[in-house]
């Protein structure tokens, strides 16, 4: 079935092909329009799902455990605030070993209140043993969901997988997609057979205190689930294709690496800009080429080591920042490559909050960092103060004296 | 029924790791006793959650998922959606009782939230707050479930405020079941559990539970300060259904006249909490203030039981 819709849309109809059965979120734009459209599918189209319209983002993860813990497939979703809101239960979810999934619409953090796309909601929740999986198109969207079950399921890994896509890029647009069959779905995903469960015959216990004798094995096992995962993703990708259709990249996605000698790399819809940033440096005589990533957890250790290496430069796009530090995804990059490259590597940090990052930027960047006309490896490139963002000395000053202040 | 009668099989083991004299252990015997095998357990951030033993082994023999400290409503709503969904696909022939097992710090402050949301979503479970009345497992600091002029550790003078109420807060949701329990009344206290697991929808039990550390008696007089709680008026025992408090054991017979409401100050003088109201002088003031609420309520409870027997059926709810 051909589908024009918004992202949102699409990734309830993935939830609807992947048979879930509990789905429990709470309204934040820009992810409402998910589980608006699930609980349409609920109340007029006979989806088989139990819908809780939970009282927050906290209730919402504590409710999907709960169910998952049932032996059910179970799915929220959620953005920015909510994602920080849930934190903790974050951590829950990945140490009590259950599979779920969520998608994460990629939402600035306030204040000041901001409801366009950047990385910074997620990227803070990269250390929570979750599996992080970022959407560069609709039908990513859609296939990715369905993926994203089955590699959680899969009992090496058993693992929740968080989908992330950008807020209104892709969550609002209409794009064209194809929506699989059911029957072809079916049997991409098996019916979820849990690896361990609250069961009345097999009464355990589980999530009580653990000493240091065990603590560090049971953190050794998430590790260890998230390495599984890497296999299991390509092999996911790849079985998507043959039985169901569409490929989207399994841990990266690349674009004119064959010949390059120059690479950006990207998270997200920002990746699709940085194509034809890839073609208009090539017309300007600079073999240049593009890989996305697409699994930033597990992360693409190997892929980029291979991609990245024989580069005679890198440039790394960051829609989020580390305070203090960098972007997060450029250090992680410049690790990774570390010892086995000396060619220089950049940093843009830009598209927060929304703004919107062009190719020309990324061209203009590029061709001044090939020319070695970058003051930083990392930088800024479309901030632009002006007098509201500023304060000034003497207005301060007359502040100060007015509250009196010293 | 008597206590002989209870059924035999013990679903809270033996070895547990909970302190001598803990009223959260001799709750969850009782509790597990009513309930029975067919039962899905969900532990929230509590002294529980520690007392039930560390891994790999665990004095809970149902199956038991320990949950974070905010998500006792939201958890079982999680729970019984599966359970739901389980029915209807014919796994299970019957809805198994879930059965939430929180403290008041996760009742009465942090989890509020949660449990509110599931009570008015009408989910289908048991929510039970042991009430040890202060953060026990943290060392006894104080909660919105901690009585007035009580000692906490960041309470040192005593407790400021008088506690909430949150099985009236509860009453409130118009849920079909809340009840208050005592562990010196446990056949009563059976026999809510029971009534509970034969109604559908969110039911809430609150359980009080004097914690012999957290509130300085020796470990022997766990039910001794229980009973002493409720003769003296500073613990109530009661059943809210379809719109009616019904006053049950020793709180119905102080209403009814058939018992003497006791001094609070034989109550609060077993506990080191509640020595600085006595020693090194005592304080008129304080005592007198809990005395008088407590005997403002139970003369406002008794003369409307009185009333209702000559005048008219009315219903107040109990006063704090």
């Amino acid at each position: 079935m051909r589908l024009v819709d918004t992202g949102n849309h699409v990734a309830a109809h993935a939830v609807r092909l992947a048979r879930v059965e509990v789905v429990s979120a709470y309204p934040i734009t820009p992810q409402t329009q998910i589980i608006e459209e699930i609980s349409r599918f609920v109340s007029e189209e006979g989806m088989e799902c139990e819908y809780i319209p939970v009282e927050s983002e906290h209730s919402a993860m504590a409710a999907v455990i709960g169910a998952a813990a049932m032996g059910v497939r179970a799915f929220s979703a959620t953005s920015s605030h909510g994602l920080a809101y849930m934190h903790e239960l974050l951590h829950w979810a990945a140490g009590i070993r259950l599979p779920m999934v969520m998608v994460n619409v990629n939402r600035a953090i306030g204040p000041g209140w901001n409801i366009w796309c950047d990385h910074q909601d997620s990227l803070a929740a990269r250390d929570t043993g979750w599996i992080q999986l970022y959407c560069a198109s609709h039908q990513e969207v859609l296939d990715t969901v369905i993926q994203a079950f089955r590699i959680s399921e899969d009992p090496k890994v058993i693992l929740p997988v968080m989908v992330c896509y950008d807020a209104i890029v892709i969550s609002h647009n209409y794009m064209q997609v194809e929506v699989p069959d059911q029957e072809a779905v079916d049997r991409f995903l098996p019916p979820f057979r849990s690896l361990w469960k609250l069961d009345l015959d097999y009464p355990l216990t589980h999530g009580s205190v653990i000493y240091p004798d065990d603590y560090e094995e049971v953190r050794y096992s998430i590790f260890q689930g998230l390495e599984n995962a890497r296999k299991v993703i390509k092999s996911a990708a790849e079985e998507y294709k043959k039985t169901v259709g569409g490929y989207h990249g399994a841990l990266v996605d690349t674009y004119g690496m064959k010949d390059a000698e120059y690479a950006l790399v990207a998270m997200g819809s920002i990746a699709s800009e940085a194509r034809v940033a890839v073609d208009e440096l090539r017309s300007k005589g600079y073999p240049c080429g593009l890989v996305r990533v697409r699994s930033y957890r597990p992360f693409p250790i190997e892929e980029l080591r291979e991609l990245l290496s024989p580069m005679r430069a890198v440039m790394v796009l960051d829609r989020g920042v580390s305070f203090g530090l960098e972007g997060a995804l450029y250090s992680e990059v410049k690790a990774v490559i570390y010892g086995r490259s000396s060619a220089p590597v950049y940093n843009l940090i830009t598209g927060l909050g929304g703004r919107d990052v062009t190719y020309g930027l990324i061209v203009e960047n590029m061709e001044a960092a090939l020319k070695g006309k970058l003051e930083t490896e990392s930088r800024w490139p479309s901030v632009r103060l002006n007098e509201h963002h500023l304060v000034s000395k003497r207005g301060l000053e007359e502040y100060w004296k007015k509250e009196g202040v010293r | 029924m008597k206590l002989r009668d209870f059924p035999e099989e013990e679903l809270f083991l033996q070895g547990s790791a909970a302190c001598q004299g803990c009223p959260g252990s001799a709750a969850l015997r009782v509790a597990f006793k009513a309930l029975g095998r067919d039962t899905i357990l969900a532990v929230i951030a509590s002294c529980t959650s520690v007392f039930q033993s560390p891994f790999p082994v665990s004095a809970l023999d149902l199956p038991t998922i320990n949950m974070a400290f905010a998500t006792g409503g939201a958890v079982a709503s999680g729970i019984t959606s599966a359970a739901d969904r389980l029915v209807k696909r014919g796994v299970f022939k019957e809805k198994p009782t879930i059965l939430v097992w929180a403290g008041d710090g996760g009742t009465y402050d942090i989890g509020i939230q949660a449990l509110s949301g599931a009570a008015e979503r009408s989910t289908d479970f048991i929510y039970v707050c042991y009430n040890n009345e202060a953060y026990s497992n943290t060392g006894t600091q104080r909660s919105g479930a901690t009585p007035y002029a009580a000692w906490t550790t960041n309470t040192v003078k005593g407790k400021e405020e008088w506690r909430k109420d949150i099985p009236q807060i509860m009453i409130a949701h118009g849920i079909p079941y809340v009840a208050t329990a005592s562990l010196a009344y446990p056949t009563d206290m059976y026999r809510k559990f029971a009534r509970a697991k034969e109604i559908k929808g969110t039911r809430y039990i609150e359980i009080q539970a004097p914690c012999p550390p957290g509130w300085k008696f020796p470990s022997s007089h766990t039910i001794k300060v229980s009973r002493l709680a409720v003769q003296t008026g500073m613990w109530m025992l009661y059943e809210h259904e379809q719109g009616r408090t019904t006053y049950t054991a020793g709180t119905q017979r102080i209403i009814q006249g058939q018992s003497k409401l006791v001094p609070v100050e034989e109550y609060l003088q077993l506990q080191g909490r509640f020595r600085h109201l006595f020693s090194p002088e005592r304080d008129e003031v304080r005592i007198a203030e809990i005395q008088g609420r407590l005997s403002h309520i139970f003369e406002t409870l008794q003369f409307t039981h009185k009333m209702k027997e000559h005048i008219m059926d009315i219903e107040l709810a109990p006063p704090r």
